[in-house]
């Protein structure tokens, strides 16, 4: 098949624990899979295995269908998989194209000997990205600490935008947020996958789920135990996979 | 989408005013007491004096400066002070050294100070790898540089003897000024006019000392190094919120070694300046507390001790509260030890205002 990204049988171990056992998964481009399972189930190792912030034991990571091999974060972002982390990582003294920039900052020769940041284009660009998101906020030039959090998961996302994901892996994108707030994010995570970025989503908000998802993976003690297309499931199953069908059934 | 109910009501530190106020308040009492100490003390609010305040602190404020990059990753830096003495005493003995051959004496001073500032480079790299490479807290880290400079600085110093025997030229270079003006008879440049005795030297007016030049050279450098250059961007991303830095794929333990270098070799800077100022190689004493003063004056400039925080310029400020204060408070003829407590109340009020309007920065 044509994933966009894939992993084959990858596994994680930390000491005696087996975090993630092989676990096979694939996402198209254009396309949301949710990422779904009780707390310890595997699934934030599971992405940061293809964020490249840990080391698959075993297994592989396919790119478009090139085997990867990321040996820190900055490897997976070169190739296009930006990850928005639940505490969404930015720098709050900091402006929000400054954000968007932080560590690619657009710098300009001055005198022809240092490099100045050019903050005219960062701020332009910012500009760009937001407004094709349909984002606004109503200063760029304003901290982030001056946001809502919903301003700021926006912000976040506009910074993985800017850098052409192929992949966008979100943890928890709607968790901190108010009601219109998280119906925006839901939007713009509509609005990206219209743009064929392929879209990994750990949630544990059913209705987020089965609002944007195309397919479900849910992953129970590092094991991948089911995959779901969301137009074949609800709610109920998944929270029967989740916890163990046993203990449902019952 | 909008903004939060909290942050659309307008509050004192929200306006214009507020903010330019509470940001600057340290700019703004530093005038206060120029102004004060213009009618308390006669000849404070002079020329002549405020020369003396900025050259007698041009040490004090490379420290400053050094300690605000430190304290912006959200570090302290505790080595500055016996940094600075390594320096002084290790470019003077160089220059002792070097005195007993047949160099050239401009030869000989270049040498020492490059001594000296080379070597500042050493205890900043191995606090620096420290701190990012083996998480040792910054205080601990740095604190261990403080007792190993002074250590060997007393060795260079073969115990608690200043190194003296350093070429005449050095305090003519520290001291010296851009123009000197004999009223009513010459205008000289960078020397005094030689008909002149060094007894009737009141008689000059002088103005731009060097110490001036070299600390606004220095002080824009760095200005333009954290206000409009990557690494200073990335120095405040690392101090409000390291794994934000780290996802955006910023070699934050190569930043902080060089964060703890770039300090460590501004105190050299003062050091070898100090050799400069005084003509001789001087060790620091524990009294002189220079590390702590640095931070005080950083904390006073707006910087906050967790980071993410300060400027450059604030610090300057800072240091030229603190001067003015001793200064002032002297000329005034106010008891010295008033000035530990106006030091102390100051530090009490510039972290109270950091805690209370923590958006203001």
């Amino acid at each position: 098949m044509g994933y966009i990204i894939e992993t084959r049988d990858i596994t994680k171990r930390f000491g005696g624990l087996t975090a993630v056992d092989k676990v096979s998964m694939g996402v198209n481009a254009g396309e949301v899979v949710a990422v779904l399972g009780d707390n310890g189930a595997g699934k934030s190792t599971l992405i940061k295995m293809i964020s490249g912030v840990h080391r698959p034991d075993e297994g592989s990571i396919l790119l478009e269908g090139n085997p990867m091999k990321f040996e820190n974060p900055m490897g997976a972002l070169a190739s296009g998989i930006e990850t928005i982390y639940q505490d969404l990582a930015l720098a709050e003294n900091l402006n929000v194209s400054s954000n968007i920039f932080l560590g690619r900052e657009k710098t300009k020769k001055r005198f022809g000997l240092f490099n100045v940041l050019d903050h005219p284009y960062m701020l332009e660009e910012s500009k760009h990205v937001l407004d094709k998101l349909d984002i606004h906020i109503p200063s760029l030039k304003s901290t982030i600490r001056t946001l809502s959090g919903g301003q700021r998961q926006a912000v976040a996302i506009s910074r993985s935008i800017y850098w052409d994901a192929k992949v966008l892996i979100m943890d928890e994108p709607t968790a901190a947020l108010g009601i219109a707030e998280q119906k925006k994010v839901l939007n713009l995570v509509n609005s990206l996958k219209s743009q064929g970025i392929g879209i990994i989503i750990i949630s544990h908000q059913m209705y987020d789920i089965f609002e944007v998802a195309d397919r479900i993976i849910v992953m129970r003690r590092g094991r991948k135990v089911a995959e779901r297309l969301v137009s074949e499931t609800d709610p109920d199953e998944i929270v029967g996979l989740i916890v163990g069908a046993e203990t449902v059934k019952k | 989408m909008r903004t939060s109910e909290l942050s659309s009501r307008p509050g004192f530190t929200q306006t214009t005013i507020g903010r330019t106020v509470g940001r600057n308040w340290a700019l703004f009492f530093l005038i206060f007491m120029v102004i004060v100490f213009a009618f308390t003390g006669s000849g404070f609010f002079e020329i002549a004096n405020f020369q003396n305040i900025i050259h007698l602190s041009s040490t004090s404020i490379l420290l400053a400066a050094a300690e605000t990059f430190v304290i912006i990753t959200g570090g302290i830096d505790l080595s500055v002070g016996f940094v600075m003495g390594l320096s002084s005493a290790l470019a003077a003995r160089i220059m002792v050294i070097l005195s007993t051959t047949a160099l050239p004496v401009p030869w000989i001073i270049i040498l020492g100070s490059l001594a000296g500032l080379v070597i500042s480079l050493i205890p900043g790299f191995i606090s620096g790898t420290l701190v990012a490479r083996f998480k040792v807290p910054p205080f601990i880290a740095t604190m261990g540089m403080w007792g190993i400079c002074n250590g060997i600085t007393l060795r260079l110093c073969h115990g608690f003897f200043p190194i003296a025997g350093l070429p005449a030229a050095l305090p003519e270079l520290g001291n010296g000024y851009l123009i000197y003006i004999h009223p009513g008879k010459s205008i000289t440049f960078f020397q005094k006019p030689e008909y002149l005795a060094d007894n009737q030297i009141r008689e000059l007016i002088r103005l731009i000392p060097f110490s001036f030049i070299l600390i606004t050279v220095v002080i824009l450098i760095l200005w333009f190094i954290l206000h409009r250059h990557r690494f200073g961007q990335h120095t405040y991303a690392i101090g409000d919120n390291v794994d934000a830095a780290i996802r955006a794929g910023i070699d934050v333990n190569r930043h902080l070694v060089k964060i703890y270098m770039l300090s460590s070799f501004l105190a050299g800077l003062a050091g070898v300046y100090n050799v400069f100022q005084t003509g001789i190689g001087n060790y620091t004493t524990f009294s002189a507390m220079y590390e702590l003063f640095a931070v005080a004056a950083v904390v006073i400039g707006g910087a906050s001790l967790a980071g993410g925080k300060g400027r450059i310029l604030g610090s300057f400020v800072g240091v030229l509260v603190l001067a003015v204060l001793k200064n002032g408070l002297a000329i005034s003829g106010v008891e010295p030890f008033v000035r530990y407590i106006a030091v102390g109340v100051l530090l009490i009020v510039a972290v109270t205002i950091d805690q209370l309007f923590p958006d203001l920065f």
